[in-house]
C-alpha cells in the first residue's frame, strides 16, 4: 500500500502530489495498521489456538543462587525449575562469573570453570521439573563481602520453550466449542434483541426529541445541552447511576414504584430475567438517542422552508407534512444513522458490562469474548468468539457500503 | 416541484384517514382527552418531584387523575378565556387539598406539603393545558386544529419526559454522593439536602482525594487525555489533508478503510493488545495507555478533520502555491489557521473520548498508582466501600466533561455532527 507508484502517462507535478500524499499519510497507515490490523490478524491466529489465560507466559527456566554451608562444605548453589507444569524446555545452560575472591574446588560435572568464568550445559528440563547445581568453594578474605559479590553477578539462564502462541498448533475445537450448546445461541439472540430495539429505540427517541427542539424558542440552547448529557457522560458515571437509581433494596425507583402502587414488592431490575435485558437495552436508548437527536436536529435544520410554506397553501394538515415533506427528506440521514448505530450497538461492550456484567440473560457477544477469556481463563473461546463478531461486522460493513453509502456520500 | 404532489398525496389521505379520526375533530372529545392524558402527565410529575422533595410518600390516583382532567380539558374548551383557566385552577388546587383529588398524599404529610402540592399540581396542569386547548374550537373542529391541539400536547409531553430522563439519573448521582448510606437505606425517596451539615457534606469527596488517591487519578486521565489529543493532531492534521485535498491513488479506498476501522469494535482488539503487553512488559504501563487511546481516536479525527478540510475554498490554497509556498507549507500557515474551529471542536472531542475511556483502562492497568480516573472508580464498586463514594467518584469524573461541553456546546454539537459518529 505505501509503495503505490502512480500510472504512467501522469505528470511529473501530479506525481509529486501523490508522493506527498503518501508521505502525509504514511504515518497513519503505520501506526493504525499496527495497532489496528496486527491485532486483527493476530485474533484469527489465536482463535485457532488451544490457549488460556495461563500459557500467556512462555515456560522459562528460572534460577535462583545461594551461597551455603560452611568450611568445607562452602559452595555456590543454583536452583533451577521450569516455570511451566507441563511443557518440557531444551537446551537449558546457565552461566555466571564468579568473583575472584572465589576459588573453585569442584564443580557439577555438567558445569565447566574457566578463569571466573562458569558454564553449565543442563539439556531438557522437564514440566515442572527442578535441578540443582553445586560448585564447592573457597573463600578469600571477609565472608560477607564475597558473598555479596557472588550474588551481585546475577546467573543468566537460557532455554527453549515451546511457545504456544508461536507455535504450529492448531485446532477447531474452541469454534466447534462455542457453536455447540444452546449458549451460543442464547447469546446470539439477546446480542439482536439488543441491538435491534437499541437501534430503533434510540432513532425514535432521538426523532422526537429532534422536533421538540426544531423551533426556536428561549432555552433552546440550554435544553439542546441537557439532553446531551447522557451522551457525552462517562459511562461509568451514568451505568453506576442507574444501578444505583433501579437498586432493588436501597434505589429511588423501587421506592418510587411501591408507593405509587404500581408494585407491591421491590423489583430487582438489573438481575431477573427478562426485565434485565429490556433494562440494559432502555440504557442503550437512553444514552444514545442524544446522538441521533443532534444528526436529525441538524438534517432538520437544513431542511428548505419554502416547502412547507407551499404545503400550508395546500391545506396539508401537520401530521401529513411531517409524513410527506419531513420524514422522507431525514430518510437519507435516518438510514445512516441506523446502520452506524446497529453496528456501533452490536458492538457494545462497556454499559451492558458495568450494569449487569453479563448476567441474568444480558450477556452479548462482546460481553462473552470477555467472560471466555477472562472469566473462564480461555482466550482461545474468546478469540473465537470475537471472530465471529469481526465477521458480523464485515458483513454489516459490506451492506452499509453497498447499499447505504452512495446516497450520503460517505 | 414538491408542491402538486405533496398536495396530491395529502389529498388522498385525508379522505382515508378522517374516518378513523373523525369522532375525535370535535372540541367536546378532543379536550377532555387532552386534558385527562394532561394531567395524568402533571400528576405524576407533582408526585415524583413532591415525593423526592419532601421524602414524604405522594402518589397519583390514575382514574381520578383521568376524570378530573377529562373535566378541566371540557372546562377549557367550553369557555376558552383567561378567567375560566383561573377558575379551573383554583378548583383543581380546591380538589387535589381534598381527598377526592387526583394525588393520594401519605398521612403523615403535613398541610404545607399538601397545600404546596395542590397549588403546583394546578399551576402544572391548566396552564399548559390553557395553551394547548385555546386555539380549539368548541365545536366541530377542522383536522388542523386537531392534529395542532396534538402535537401541542405532544410538545409539553416531550419537553417533561426529556427534561426528566435526562435530569434524575444525574440528581440522583450528585444527591447519593451527598449523603450516608444509613440515610439512604433508610428513606431512598428523600432527595432533599441537609444544609446543616456545612462543609461535612462533602465528606465522601474529602476521603476520596486523602484516602483513594482521586488526586492522582484526576491527574492521570488529564494529562493522559492531554497526549492523546495531541498525538491524535499529530497524526490526523496531515493525513486528513491528503485525503482531502491531494489526489492520488487509493483516494476513495482510503476514505472509506477510516470509516471501516472506526468500525472495529475495541473488544476485537483488545484481547491481542492484552497478550502483546502482557509479553512485552507494557501492560500496567501508562506508556502503553498512551500508544493505545491514539490509535482509537485518530480514525475519527482523521474523519471529522477531512470533511472540514474539503469545505475550505481551494482557491487560497492554490494562491498560496502560486505564490510560492511549498504545500507544507501552505497547510502550515493557511489551512491549519483557517481550521482553527474544526481542530478545536476535534481536540475537545477526542479530549472527552480519552477522558471517558473504560476498557482498555479497565483491562491494561492493575496497578493502583497508575489508574486513570474510569478505572479509579471502577475499583470502588465492590461491597466495603460505601455508594456515597462511588457517585462522589462518577461525580469528578462527569462534572469536567461537562463544564467543557456547556462552556463549548456551540463547537461540539459542530464537530459532532461535522461527519462523525462514535458509539
Amino acid at each position: 500500500m505505501t509503495t503505490s507508484e502512480p500510472p504512467s502517462g501522469t505528470g511529473p507535478l501530479q506525481r509529486r502530489e501523490a508522493r506527498l500524499a503518501w508521505g502525509l499519510l504514511f504515518p497513519t497507515v503505520a501506526v493504525v495498521s499496527a495497532v489496528v490490523l496486527l491485532p486483527l490478524l493476530a485474533i484469527f491466529w489465536i482463535s485457532f489456538k488451544p490457549i488460556g489465560l495461563a500459557d500467556l507466559r512462555p515456560p522459562a527456566p528460572v534460577v535462583r543462587e545461594a551461597l551455603r554451608g560452611s568450611g568445607e562444605e562452602m559452595r555456590v548453589q543454583y536452583r533451577i525449575r521450569n516455570s511451566s507444569q507441563d511443557e518440557a524446555l531444551s537446551a537449558v545452560t546457565l552461566g555466571d562469573t564468579l568473583p575472584d575472591s572465589v576459588t573453585v574446588l569442584r564443580a557439577d560435572e555438567r558445569c565447566t570453570v574457566e578463569g571466573g568464568r562458569l558454564d553449565c550445559d543442563i539439556g531438557t528440563l522437564e514440566g515442572g521439573g527442578r535441578d540443582e547445581i553445586e560448585i564447592f568453594v573457597t573463600l578469600s578474605g571477609d565472608a560477607d563481602t564475597v558473598e555479596e559479590a557472588i550474588e551481585a553477578s546475577l546467573p543468566a539462564i537460557t532455554g527453549s520453550g515451546d511457545n504456544i502462541l508461536t507455535n504450529l498448533d492448531f485446532t477447531w475445537n474452541n469454534f466447534t466449542r462455542i457453536f455447540s450448546g444452546d449458549e451460543f445461541w442464547s447469546v446470539l439472540g439477546v446480542t439482536v434483541f439488543y441491538t435491534v430495539f437499541g437501534t430503533v429505540g434510540a432513532l425514535v427517541t432521538g426523532l422526537f426529541a429532534a422536533m421538540l427542539l426544531n423551533k426556536e424558542f428561549r432555552g433552546q440552547g440550554i435544553l439542546r445541552g441537557l439532553y446531551l448529557f447522557p451522551y457525552v457522560a462517562p459511562v461509568i458515571a451514568v451505568a453506576f447511576a442507574w444501578v444505583i437509581l433501579f437498586d432493588p433494596f436501597s434505589g429511588s425507583a423501587n421506592a418510587l414504584l411501591i408507593q405509587m402502587g404500581v408494585t407491591d414488592e421491590a423489583i430487582n431490575f438489573f438481575g431477573s430475567r427478562p426485565l434485565a435485558l429490556i433494562m440494559v437495552t432502555v440504557f442503550e436508548v437512553w444514552r444514545y438517542f442524544p446522538l441521533s437527536f443532534l444528526f436529525i436536529l441538524a438534517r432538520m435544520q437544513s431542511i428548505d422552508t419554502d416547502m412547507y410554506e407551499a404545503a400550508d397553501m395546500d391545506g396539508a394538515s401537520p401530521f401529513q407534512k411531517f409524513w410527506y415533506l419531513s420524514l422522507p427528506q431525514l430518510l437519507g440521514i435516518l438510514s445512516v444513522l441506523f446502520l452506524l448505530r446497529f453496528i456501533w450497538t452490536f458492538n457494545k461492550f462497556d454499559d451492558i458490562f458495568l450494569l449487569t456484567g453479563g448476567n441474568a440473560g444480558t450477556r452479548t457477544l462482546t460481553v462473552n469474548v470477555y467472560e471466555q477469556a477472562f472469566a473462564v481463563s480461555d482466550i482461545g473461546a474468546g478469540a473465537a468468539v470475537a471472530v465471529v463478531i469481526f465477521c458480523c461486522l464485515v458483513l454489516f460493513s459490506f451492506l452499509f457500503f453497498r447499499y447505504v453509502s452512495q446516497e450520503e456520500g460517505l | 416541484m414538491t408542491r402538486p404532489i405533496a398536495a396530491r398525496r395529502g389529498a388522498r389521505v385525508e379522505g382515508r384517514s378522517a374516518g378513523f379520526f373523525a369522532p375525535f375533530h370535535h372540541g367536546l372529545v378532543c379536550g377532555p382527552l387532552l386534558g385527562a392524558l394532561w394531567l395524568l402527565t402533571a400528576a405524576v410529575t407533582v408526585a415524583v418531584t413532591a415525593s423526592f422533595a419532601s421524602g414524604m410518600p405522594f402518589a397519583v390516583s390514575i382514574w381520578r387523575a383521568l376524570l378530573w382532567g377529562a373535566v378541566a380539558g371540557a372546562a377549557l374548551v367550553w369557555q376558552p378565556g383567561r378567567a375560566m383557566a383561573v377558575v379551573v385552577a383554583l378548583a383543581l388546587a380546591l380538589i387535589s387539598s381534598l381527598p377526592v383529588g387526583p394525588l393520594r398524599v401519605g398521612a403523615d404529610a403535613t398541610a404545607v406539603h399538601r397545600a404546596l402540592a395542590a397549588v403546583g399540581l394546578a399551576a402544572a396542569t391548566v396552564w399548559p393545558l390553557w395553551i394547548m386547548l385555546r386555539p380549539l374550537p368548541f365545536g366541530h373542529s377542522t383536522r388542523h386544529e386537531f392534529e395542532d391541539a396534538v402535537i401541542r400536547f405532544l410538545t409539553g409531553f416531550g419537553y417533561v419526559f426529556f427534561s426528566a430522563i435526562v435530569a434524575i439519573p444525574f440528581y440522583v448521582m450528585v444527591m447519593t454522593s451527598l449523603k450516608n448510606q444509613s440515610e439512604l437505606i433508610q428513606n431512598p425517596l428523600d432527595f432533599s439536602i441537609d444544609l446543616s451539615q456545612g462543609w461535612d457534606l462533602f465528606r465522601s469527596y474529602s476521603e476520596l482525594f486523602t484516602n483513594f488517591g482521586f488526586g492522582s487519578y484526576l491527574w492521570t486521565s488529564f494529562y493522559i487525555s492531554v497526549l492523546t489529543v495531541l498525538l491524535t493532531l499529530a497524526f490526523s492534521v496531515p493525513g486528513a489533508y491528503a485525503v482531502a485535498r491531494l489526489r492520488f491513488r487509493g483516494r476513495a479506498m482510503f476514505s472509506r478503510s477510516i470509516l471501516l476501522i472506526y468500525m472495529v469494535p475495541m473488544i476485537v482488539l483488545a484481547l491481542p493488545i492484552y497478550i502483546a503487553f502482557s509479553m512485552t512488559g507494557l501492560r500496567n504501563t501508562i506508556f502503553g495507555i498512551v500508544m493505545i487511546y491514539p490509535v482509537t481516536t485518530i480514525p475519527v479525527a482523521l474523519y471529522m478533520l477531512q470533511g472540514y478540510f474539503r469545505g475550505l475554498p481551494a482557491e487560497i490554497e492554490e494562491a498560496g502555491l502560486m505564490d510560492g509556498l511549498s504545500r507544507l507549507a501552505v497547510i502550515w500557515k493557511i489551512t491549519l489557521p483557517l481550521s482553527l474551529p474544526a481542530l478545536a471542536s476535534v481536540s475537545l472531542y477526542v479530549f472527552m473520548i480519552a477522558w471517558n475511556e473504560f476498557l482498555l483502562a479497565f483491562m491494561l492497568l492493575d496497578d493502583p498508582s497508575k489508574f486513570t480516573l474510569t478505572r479509579g472508580i471502577a475499583s470502588l464498586n465492590s461491597s466495603e466501600i460505601p455508594r456515597q463514594h462511588l457517585m462522589a467518584g462518577a461525580v469528578i469524573a462527569t462534572v469536567p466533561v461537562m463544564v467543557l461541553f456547556l462552556g463549548l456546546e456551540r463547537f461540539m454539537t459542530k464537530g459532532l455532527t461535522a461527519g462523525s459518529v462514535k458509539g
